[in-house]
Parts: structure tokens; sequence; C-alpha cells
């Protein structure tokens, strides 16, 4: 379980997190709307460590992410993240970017990363490019390569940052369609995004964020349906 | 009659093998500079990209001395000088530091472009895979970064191979030196420096090569 409470970032004099309550249990995928710059990415980059945050704490499995002693390094292999841009690593192929991590993070032989590697290629459709280098692959392919090589750490969340938001618009399907997949298998997921028929039809909650606050949290039908809030509703009548 | 006593004798292959000879010095000594000065340039890259304010007042203005003072002015001073602090170092030893520094000078800018030329994201992506600081550095800045900014240190090595050319003011008899040399004796400049243009460029020309070769590599 992820759990986060009283939540507070600054950027400098920016607040940009004002108190953040949230849990997300094993299994649940949670989708987080909201306007540009209401801090939905940089709750993100706090839940993983990749942001150290002022004030409140974020524990993931019982494990506190910021204390002093935890070893960040160990707990992001439970953390599998998924960027805006796939950050694809050009001086590899496909079944390199994958297996990089689990051969030099987790100590596997070159031929048992491979394999890993393979398996979770195939597992996103790109079984056939298992030797190309990034430059030759589409966005939508580096995005499930990306999505592939968090998932060769066997993570047990997944935090996906508007991973479709960078890509030309017919290729937003395919990496939709991978997100679903993860979501049917199980996954835990926290998905950060502007693709409200993903967040209604696959979430199981959504959250709503606004100017640091998270104003709303429920079900979809809630949500899309029949919001309490007046920022929610005006935010989803522009988006539509 | 009395034979002429002869002051200057022309040509001979012998030279020849003189100047190979001393070719190999020079890329004896441009080896161990390059190689030294870029490990040591590389962790000042690093020092500046890292160090922020600290890196900024203190290093940084050390590497400008060395690359903006005349590579020839810091030999002279630091072959005469070194001695009155209590080191003797001989021509060859006074050059390979001297080269070392200037080399770590200008490559401490190249290195720093490279770690910059990752960018933030990128690094953030391999951290979030669990990567420590170190293995990011290792396995996705250095061959990123070094890959990027692989063509300007090509020329910084390649500088530096000539500029070594310099040391011959020492007394080290390296291509050039070993040049003058001969031209003292043949009274054949015209000949002698095209030869060492020859050698230098044979010097040269492979590296070159090579690293073109590697950049369309990386390019596909």
């Amino acid at each position: 379980m992820i759990s986060i409470r009283d939540l507070h970032k600054y950027f400098g004099a920016l607040h940009v997190l004002k108190g953040i309550d949230l849990d997300v249990q094993k299994g649940e995928v949670l989708s987080v709307i909201g306007a540009s710059g209401s801090g939905k990415s940089t709750l993100l980059y706090c839940i993983n460590g990749l942001e150290a945050i002022q004030d409140g704490a974020v524990t993931v499995d019982g494990t506190d992410v910021h204390a002093k002693g935890t070893d960040i390094n160990k707990l992001r292999q439970k953390l599998g993240m998924v960027f805006q841009q796939w950050n694809s690593f050009p001086h590899l192929t496909a079944l390199e970017n994958v297996a990089l991590a689990p051969r030099i993070v987790k100590g596997k032989s070159k031929a048992e990363a491979r394999e890993i590697a393979a398996k979770q290629l195939q597992h996103v459709g790109l079984g056939e490019k298992l030797d190309v280098y990034p430059g030759a692959l589409s966005g939508g392919q580096q995005q499930r390569l990306a999505i592939a090589r968090a998932l060769a750490m066997e993570p047990e969340y997944m935090l996906f940052d508007e991973a479709t938001s960078a890509l030309d618009p017919e290729l937003v399907g395919e990496v939709l369609d991978t997100m679903r997949l993860l979501a049917d298998e199980g996954m835990t997921m926290i998905c950060v995004t502007h693709e409200m028929g993903f967040a209604r039809d696959v979430s199981d909650r959504v959250a709503f964020f606004h100017q640091g606050v998270m104003e709303e949290i429920g079900p979809p039908a809630q949500i899309f349906g029949d919001a309490r809030s007046e920022h929610t509703r005006k935010f989803l009548a522009n988006v539509r | 009659m009395e034979p002429t006593l002869k002051f200057f004798s022309g040509f001979a292959p012998n030279d020849l093998w003189f100047m190979g000879e001393a070719a190999l010095r020079t890329l004896w000594i441009s080896v161990l500079s390059i190689s030294l000065g870029t490990v040591l340039g590389t962790l000042f890259g690093w020092m500046l990209y890292e160090g922020r304010r600290a890196a900024t007042l203190t290093l940084a203005p050390v590497l400008d001395v060395f690359r903006s003072v005349p590579l020839i002015i810091q030999l002279v001073l630091f072959y005469n000088f070194a001695p009155i602090v209590g080191l003797n170092l001989d021509p060859f030893a006074s050059g390979t530091v001297i080269l070392t520094v200037y080399t770590a000078a200008l490559v401490a800018n190249v290195a720093r472009g490279g770690i910059e030329a990752v960018g933030a994201p990128m690094r953030r992506a391999a951290r979030s895979l669990g990567l420590s600081y170190w293995q990011d550095l290792r396995h996705v800045v250095l061959p990123i970064g070094g890959r990027a900014v692989f063509p300007s240190w090509v020329g910084v090595a390649l500088g530096v191979m000539k500029d070594s050319a310099l040391v011959s003011v020492l007394g080290y008899v390296e291509l050039l030196k070993a040049s003058q040399i001969l031209i003292t004796r043949t009274q054949e400049p015209f000949l002698i420096l095209a030869l060492a243009g020859a050698f230098y460029f044979a010097l040269s020309y492979p590296v070159s090569r090579y690293a073109t070769h590697l950049e369309n590599r990386w390019a596909q």
C-alpha cells in the first residue's frame, strides 16, 4: 500500500502540494487528473523519492520513502515509473534498454537479463523489435519500450506521468492499450493523465487536483457524473 | 692536397630512422598526456558540473589559466621553476606534466558539456529504475554523454598531439627537435620539415579516420 500523509512540497517559495492525504491499495488503479501545474506530476516524483518533500510522509508498504536510512534505490525497484518523455537509452538496442537495470541493479546474469527483457518486450508487443535501436522506433513504440523497461524490474506499483501527452494522436491508442493490459493483469497503478476516457473506463478511483490540493476523489462515475466540487465540474466541462 | 673539412652532410637513409624514433617519442608523450589528461579532465568536468559554487570559485579559474596561457610559456616556466621547489624533472617528465594538465583543462569543459548533454529527464528515468547515482553515471551518463562530445574530444586530442611539438624547447628529442637537429646538419630545411609534417600526418590521420568510423557506427 502507498500511503501519503499531509504531504507538503515547495519549489522555492512556490507551494506545489498543500497537504495531500491519500492511500492507494494493492491492485487499485488510480487516475489523477487536473490542470497543468496542479501538482499531480510532482506527487508522483514525491512517491518514488525523485523529489524531496518539505513536510508530511510517504510510505510504501510501511517503508518511509523520505526517511534518512531508507535504501531508496532498493525501494524504487518496487515502483516502476513511466514518464511523459520516454527517455530510451539511445546507445542500446530495445533488448539492452530493458536488460540494463535487471543486470546492473539486480545483478542478474547477462543471459537471464536478456531473457527477462525479451519476455517484457513481447508483453508490450515489441517482440519483433528486440535488436532495433530506439532511434528507429516511433514515439508510441518507445513509450511501450519504457513500460517494458520499468516492468523488467518486476515492480509492485507503476507510476505513469502523462505517459501519452507527448505522443502524436495516432500513437496514443497503442500506449493506452498497454496500460489497460497492465490494469487487467491486476497491477497497482497511479496514472497522471489527460486521457479522460482512460480515467473513466479503467480506473477504480479518480482524483482531481486543483492548485496543489486534492479537491475530490471517488469512483469514476461520481467524478465524471456527479462531481461535488465546483472546480472539478468546471475542469471537466473544459476538457470535453 | 688537404681534404676540406666538411661541416655539413646530406640527408642519409639513417636520418629517416632517427626521425621515425623521434616520431615514436612524440606518440608516446602524446598518448601518455592525453590519457592522463582525459581521466583528470573528466574528473574536473564532473566536479564543475556537480560542485556548483565551490568548483566555480576554485577549480574553474585555475583551469582558465591553463587554457589561456600559451603552452610554450607554461612549459618553460614549469621546467625552470620546478627545481626551485625541489622538483628535479627531466624534459620528458616536465613536458608530460604540463601537457597532462593542459589536456585536463581542455577536457574538463568537454566532459561537463557531455554530462549536460544527457539531461535531467534521462537521468531521472535511470534513477527511477533503481540505478544508484554511480551506476547512472557509469552506465547512462558516460556512454550517452561520451558519444555526444566524442568529436570535441578527438579535436582536443589531435590538438595536444600537435602541440606536443612545443616540448622540443625543453630539449626533449621528439619529432620537431629531431628535425631541427637534422636541419642544422644537412641544411635541407625544406625536405626535412616536409618529412616531419608527413610524420605528424601519419600519426593524426588514422586517429581521425577511426573516430569518423566510430561516429558513423554510433549514428545508426
